[in-house]
């Protein structure tokens, strides 16, 4: 894999490194994914510290989803690395699971006909050991881990606050639910890392509330987060540290305070006509200040908004 | 299924439909009495006041049916718990009615094609359809009602016991009988005659009883289907006939259920799972003391199952680590070839084309019978005055496979492993990003499918006494698919009753031998249209057909709640509805 021929000590200074190597986590290092002609992510370089919660913006199509299908190996990235704990990831779904990073995804990808309780169980899947012939034959391990698979599914179900949901088809959850049923599920792999796929989509204000409650519960736990989202408010008041991708690349990496004034930020969302880099700064515009009064932000992405009219010019200028 | 809306209307008539009803009943009552043919066709309805095996059948049709009016109009569907609510005793008539219009119909088409035609249907016959038809037009007007909502009941346990041991010993009286039956008509009409009483029953919601008595006693269940299936041979009076045909359904379903570990279970389409059989039914033969093996080593027989089934995983590794990241359809074609690959080699190795290891088209005939210990099991034996033949030794000798395979398939579902393999078939990428490692979960369903296969296929060399290629060929393993898809994927009871259907039927209905795979196609396609989950399906696997049916999610998730009761754990809920028309259900 060429994942492996990138190892984080051939570049060492590559990429916008802001981390001690000592706290970090998670390391991806000029991490690029080209479908064809089409360069998706290009040359992304991100750290993760434990502990932290790490957020990623950006317009829609800027790259987001796909960065995080390079990190969890749904998408063998075409050059770079992903190193976790200094280890590279195998770029395999279910290795990079086992390793410690998981996800959940934008749209609910839940096990429709399996009870809440059932979903959890799966995660644990790679957390067990129990082999066919100890099933068969009922042996002792297969009981002692179905028991505490049970329990640790039900403790992470009471976690995200769906404890009484146990015995219900996921299918019949409401929609928020399912969301948090996604996150007990990504939660009982336990993992080193979860990774959220815009875990508000589609929320109202009040889940919104709850949700980033929960995220500041799991990082409690020591669990880093990686959060994608549209909304700004949900995204400055909860985030360590925020990252703003957009057309594959990272476009600013600060704290909420420092990227959401950044004209160069407001003028990815807003919309401009001119090469990014050299953006000329809108002086007095801020994302706090457009974003209290104005819904545009806090819509779901696919809404039509501004912000979309936004891509679309810009993506004009791609082609 | 939709009541057509002119029906609704009929119910402003319900007070004289009812009346209209239970004078065919009192007809119908009336009908066993007379004779009903001239000579003696399916059995001898010639009689004055002795009502023939069929006719009894008919008249307890008739009794139920009698009831269900009756009750229907005393028992006042009031309160959410009452019986009344419970129970749906108006549908119980209308099905009764209409079964009994389809029985005796069937009896009466049948005596006259065996006789002279109409001409020998004597009054009784008459008026039995007049009966049955009054009857029929009768129930029309009756209010539907709601679901019968038996199942949520809760009952003493000995009641649900009791409810369970009933079951199973219709199931054996079916089973006892109907096999006993050589007259194809009165075969196939006393078919009939089961198949209504157990669309009765569900009507009126004591299948759905039955099915939760059966989800809460698995163990009783367990126990009391093995022992009907053990005493199933003492019932046949020593005929070696009736029970290679039992030999031959157990093999069939026993491959079947082991297919069913593949596609019910892990969703992987095999359409040339047939060869897995006949690699163990080879290998068994070569390996066997008969003259013609081509190996001349042959160790007891428990080894020789082991290297069977080993022969059959390796085929099935070899043929499933290339093919299983391929999925669907691809997956299929490529089984099928692999099938037909089989066949072909197995023809060619006859020491011209290739090296001599199966005598090529000959095969390896007069494979020894077993001897285990002294007990020979080609040679009848007395127990208890009653003779077991050779057949019957080796369907014990299968029950026993049958057991192990059941035993593997349901252990396996309630483990993580049959979590994982739900979790594939729900979503395969979410179930790789859960740590779920989907290639090896499908490969363990292959080849462990494949072992098993190599397992009944090791005793199906004995019970054959020859191997031949050509008894492994593509229409096999298709008659192992349908007979999944018509039971049931991923339940044990819809295997064995897809399984009996598919190849009992037959054997005793030869007559109608040239239309058999017509019968099938046209019985499949009427399936995929009304049912297309099967006769007994796995429930989860029943709302992957029905999407959009909220009742029917409710109620499963409430059976996976129930099921949890008493025992340690499950993937996947096994199937409750197996009660009663299931021979055996594990666990």
């Amino acid at each position: 894999m060429t994942a492996h021929a990138h190892g984080a000590s051939a570049h060492p200074a590559a990429g916008r490194e802001t981390g001690a190597p000592a706290s970090g986590l998670l390391q991806a290092r000029d991490v690029t994914m080209q479908f064809g002609g089409l360069t998706a992510v290009n040359q992304v370089s991100l750290d993760i510290h434990r502990g932290e919660i790490l957020g990623l913006i950006g317009p829609n199509g800027a790259g987001k989803t796909t960065f995080f299908n390079c990190l969890t190996g749904m998408y063998p990235p075409t050059s770079g690395s992903v190193l976790l704990d200094g280890q590279v990831l195998p770029p395999k779904p279910r290795k990079v699971a086992a390793a410690g990073v998981s996800r959940t995804f934008q749209n609910i990808r839940l096990f429709h006909n399996m009870t809440a309780l059932e979903n959890v169980m799966v995660a644990r899947y790679c957390r067990t050991r129990t082999n066919a012939l100890d099933a068969i034959f009922r042996l002792p391990r297969h009981r002692r881990e179905e028991v505490e698979t049970r329990e640790v599914s039900q403790r992470w179900l009471e976690f995200v606050g769906l404890g009484h949901t146990t015995d219900l088809l996921s299918r019949n959850l409401p929609y928020g639910d399912q969301r948090r049923l996604e996150i007990a599920r990504a939660l009982a792999l336990e993992p080193k890392l979860l990774l959220l796929d815009e875990p508000t989509a589609g929320m109202n204000p009040q889940e919104t509330r709850e949700a980033e409650e929960l995220i500041q519960r799991i990082r409690g736990l020591d669990i880093a987060v990686l959060v994608i989202e549209h909304d700004m408010r949900f995204i400055f008041s909860l985030c360590d540290r925020v990252v703003c991708l957009v057309r594959g690349e990272v476009l600013v990496e600060g704290t909420p305070a420092e990227v959401q004034h950044d004209p160069r930020v407001i003028e990815a969302y807003i919309g401009g006509s001119v090469d990014l880099p050299n953006a000329a700064p809108a002086p007095e515009a801020s994302l706090a200040h457009l974003q209290p009064s104005n819904p545009v932000l806090e819509m779901p992405p696919n809404a039509a908004n501004p912000i979309l009219g936004a891509r679309r010019r810009r993506g004009d200028h791609d082609a | 299924m939709n009541r057509p809306a002119f029906l609704a209307s009929f119910e402003r008539f319900a007070a004289p439909g009812r009346l209209v009803a239970l004078v065919g009943t009192a007809l119908l009552l009336a009908a066993p009495m007379l004779p009903w043919a001239y000579r003696p066709a399916l059995d001898d309805m010639t009689f004055w006041f002795a009502p023939s095996p069929l006719q009894w059948c008919g008249l307890a049709l008739t009794v139920v049916l009698l009831a269900c009016l009756v009750l229907g109009w005393v028992v006042r569907p009031q309160g959410r718990r009452s019986l009344g609510r419970r129970l749906n005793f108006n549908r119980g008539a209308r099905a009764a009615a209409i079964a009994l219009l389809a029985f005796v119909a069937v009896v009466l088409v049948a005596s006259a094609l065996e006789l002279a035609g109409l001409v020998a249907l004597e009054p009784g016959g008459w008026l039995a359809l007049a009966g049955a038809m009054l009857a029929a037009s009768g129930v029309l007007t009756l209010p539907r009602g709601e679901e019968p909502t038996l199942r949520t009941l809760r009952s003493p346990a000995w009641l649900q016991i009791l409810g369970i041991v009933l079951a199973l010993a219709f199931v054996l009286f079916v089973a006892a009988y109907g096999l006993d039956l050589d007259d194809p008509g009165a075969f196939f009409s006393f078919g009939v005659w089961a198949g209504v009483v157990v669309w009765v029953a569900a009507q009126v919601g004591l299948l759905g009883w039955l099915s939760t008595a059966a989800g809460q006693n698995r163990s009783v269940l367990v126990l009391s289907a093995f022992v009907v299936a053990f005493v199933f041979p003492f019932t046949q009076n020593g005929s070696d006939a009736n029970m290679s045909i039992a030999a031959g359904v157990l093999i069939f379903a026993a491959t079947a259920m082991g297919l069913n570990i593949v596609v019910g279970l892990a969703g992987l389409l095999d359409l040339g799972y047939i060869a897995f059989l006949g690699a163990g039914a080879f290998t068994a033969a070569v390996l066997s003391e008969s003259a013609f093996a081509t190996i001349g080593w042959s160790p007891p027989f428990p080894i020789v199952v082991l290297i069977s089934g080993c022969v059959s995983a390796l085929l099935g590794l070899l043929i499933g680590s290339p093919t299983l990241r391929v999925s669907g359809d691809y997956l299929a074609i490529v089984t099928l070839a692999f099938g037909e690959i089989f066949r072909i080699s197995m023809n060619n190795l006859d020491g011209t084309d290739g090296p001599n290891l199966t005598r090529g088209s000959n095969g390896i005939p007069a494979i020894p019978n077993l001897d285990f210990f002294g007990f020979d099991f080609g040679s009848p034996h007395d127990i208890f005055g009653i003779t077991i033949g050779r057949f019957a030794n080796y369907y014990w000798l299968l029950l026993l496979v049958m057991g192990l395979i059941i035993l593997v398939f349901t252990n396996l579902n309630r483990s993580r492993i049959g979590r994982g393999w739900v979790a594939i078939r729900e979503d395969e990428r979410a179930a790789e990003a859960m740590g779920v490692n989907t290639f090896g979960l499908k490969l363990l369903a292959f080849a462990g499918g494949a072992f098993l296969a190599g397992v009944a296929g090791s005793v199906k060399a004995h019970v054959d006494v020859s191997v031949t290629p050509d008894q492994y060929i593509f229409l096999e393993s298709a008659f192992l698919v349908a007979g999944i898809v018509l039971g049931g994927m991923g339940t044990v009871g819809g295997v064995l009753v897809g399984a009996t259907v598919l190849k009992l039927l037959p054997e005793k209905l030869r007559f109608f031998e040239d239309y058999r795979l017509l019968t099938f196609g046209l019985l499949l396609v009427v399936m995929m249209r009304f049912r297309p989950e099967g006769l007994m399906p796995d429930e989860r696997r029943q709302l992957e057909f029905h999407d959009d049916d909220e009742e029917l999610a409710d109620e499963v998730a409430d059976d996976v709640a129930a099921h949890r009761v008493g025992s340690v754990v499950e993937g996947t809920s096994a199937e409750p509805g197996s009660g009663a028309t299931a021979k055996g259900d594990h666990r």
